[in-house]
């Protein structure tokens, strides 16, 4: 019964992100806090069709609060995201729920439900959102699996999986609906070098392969610069720069560079001062 | 730090108790506050798994009813065992003390009167609700705690699956379902269990025992104590549910809720008992 509703709904209110070519997220003077903290500072930011932005900064710096935001997990004091021309924040229950079935999340633990084998955790979207017996919601479920690499491995459950395949078996899953967009939080976080690069290849593939926007939030350097089309650098709730690898590498902003050299912003202590406080002999 | 120091020591006595005081009212008040939210918390969970109950299906989003029947099997049917063993132990406690006390009057033949409205108005749901609260509400606010602390519960949200109608709902129907037959179970097994002694201690036939208690417990007295365990039933669930949504702080958070909840939901279980049976019985 509510299936044909939905369809008509869909074709009668298309947004302008959802055909065009107009940005598919668009994030304007987004503010938010954590209880009195402020945590982002008026945040503007596009992501077109078919492109990988990547979201850079150190800990602490809101890339979190902003992917939660833009997730529509948490909500800003102030300030739009629009995802595929929808305000995330303004539209009901039912129109968000529709939205998040565009949209696919690899979340940084990978967050599969520890209580159901690999297989029935990709195919729970499927499961909950579409009509398709299960022999089809198998096939799709496998043929994504196949995407990752991971055929052979359906049957295992979470905790069998190494931290690479756990990375896998979460973007199968944030993959099976076909999203237009795709979140990562940390893909190469806690991976090994050969096996982070693995996942930056696996991410690249999947933009050719099913042409969908793809959001990195990372803080790993160089697979950053491998994947991204633009970075977006993030330091204490502000934006530093948004644009292209080279426009980043060549930014003359102090901060970008000591991010971009891993240099620190905390005081250097002399020898002798650092020997001081070790053994809290104050003043 | 020497200048706090300075400050606290020019504090009179009388200053330091005010401050004190002060201290005191502002716990006293954040605790009122937080536990009357929580209290608005259970009861919107109730009402959201109510919606998702009647709403589910028009929207194509249906509270499952797999889901649903592989946690009443965890509550009910895997609890069979130590509610079994429970029941049979205390049964044959109310025995030993009923005709320790009776004796005094000579009276211990009378045993099966107390026997049968303790066991069907009291005991059989509160040892019932008591087990189910360490078994089920503990193991339920430690899931949705890990759910929590592994984004498991955020990806549910951004998949479009609202985790009320994916975890919540499925509990807490399974639970008003299963803790009232498991009550109805252990008054069965106490009332057995105390018969047994009974008829070994007093020499009184088995049968003799049955006929007693059929002629003494209306359906009202068992109604009574089932009624009473499908709340405690509820209670159990959304105080599991809102403290395993409340962890904070990895692993060690999620024992701290997890005692919580355990100790709330059994608080919960005993005042509402004693609410409900002052209200009944006038």
């Amino acid at each position: 019964m509510a299936e044909p509703a939905r369809k008509q709904d869909d074709e009668t209110q298309r947004p302008e992100g959802e055909t065009g070519d107009g940005p598919v997220i668009e994030v304007h003077k987004l503010v938010t806090h954590y209880g009195e903290r402020k945590i982002l500072s008026d945040v503007d930011l596009k992501v077109k069709q078919g492109e990988v932005l990547v979201i850079m900064g150190g800990s602490g710096s809101g890339k979190s609060t902003l992917l939660n935001t833009l997730l529509g997990l948490l909500r800003p004091t102030s300030g739009t995201v629009r995802i595929l021309g929808q305000d995330l924040h303004a539209i009901t229950d039912l129109e968000r729920t529709h939205l998040r079935q565009k949209m696919g999340v690899a979340f940084q633990g990978g967050a599969l439900f520890s209580s159901m084998s690999v297989l029935e955790n990709i195919m729970l979207p499927l499961r909950e959102h579409t009509q398709l017996d299960i022999h089809t919601m198998r096939i799709m479920a496998r043929l994504k699996l196949q995407v990752v690499n991971l055929s052979g491995f359906e049957d295992l459950m979470p905790a069998e999986l190494s931290g690479g395949m756990i990375k896998r078996a979460a973007f199968a899953r944030a993959v099976v609906m076909d999203p237009r967009i795709l979140f990562c939080d940390e893909p190469s976080a806690g991976l090994d070098p050969v096996v982070a690069s693995a996942i930056d290849e696996l991410i690249l593939n999947l933009r050719e392969a099913m042409g969908m926007s793809i959001v990195v939030v990372t803080h790993e350097l160089e697979s950053a610069f491998r994947i991204a089309d633009r970075i977006c650098v993030l330091d204490k709730g502000k934006i530093l720069i948004i644009g292209t690898v080279e426009e980043v590498k060549n930014c003359d902003n102090e901060r970008v560079q000591n991010l971009l050299n891993r240099r620190t912003e905390e005081e250097i202590l002399d020898p002798e001062e650092y020997l001081r406080r070790l053994t809290a002999a104050h003043d | 730090m020497a200048e706090a120091e300075g400050e606290r020591q020019t504090l009179g006595g009388v200053d330091a108790f005010v401050a004190r005081a002060k201290a005191f009212c502002e716990r006293v008040g954040n605790a009122t506050v937080s536990a009357i939210s929580e209290v608005g918390l259970g009861a919107w969970l109730l009402f959201q798994v109510l919606f998702w109950i009647v709403m589910g299906r028009g929207r194509a989003q249906p509270v499952r009813i797999p889901a649903t029947f592989e946690r009443a099997m965890e509550v009910g049917i895997r609890a069979l065992p130590i509610v079994t063993m429970m029941s049979v132990t205390v049964g044959m406690m109310l025995a030993i003390q009923g005709i320790y006390s009776l004796r005094i009057f000579g009276a211990e033949d009378q045993v099966t009167i107390g026997v049968a409205f303790s066991v069907a108005r009291e005991f059989g749901p509160l040892i019932t609700g008591i087990l189910v609260a360490g078994r089920t509400g503990s193991s339920l606010a430690a899931r949705i705690g890990t759910m929590r602390i592994s984004q498991e519960i955020d990806a549910l949200q951004v998949m479009g699956i609202d985790p009320i109608r994916f975890i919540v709902a499925p509990a807490l129907i399974a639970m008003t379902i299963m803790v009232p037959l498991l009550t109805f179970w252990a008054d069965v097994i106490m009332l057995a269990g105390a018969g047994w002694y009974v008829s070994m201690e007093l020499g009184m036939s088995m049968g003799a025992y049955v006929d007693q208690i059929r002629e003494l417990l209306r359906p009202t007295d068992v109604m009574h104590g089932i009624w009473k365990s499908l709340l405690f039933g509820v209670e159990i669930t959304l105080v599991g549910v809102i403290n395993g949504a409340n962890v904070q702080g990895g692993a060690e958070g999620v024992g701290r809720m997890t005692t919580r909840s355990v100790v709330l939901s059994i608080s919960a279980i005993i005042v509402t008992d004693m609410i409900f049976a002052f209200i009944t019985t006038r």
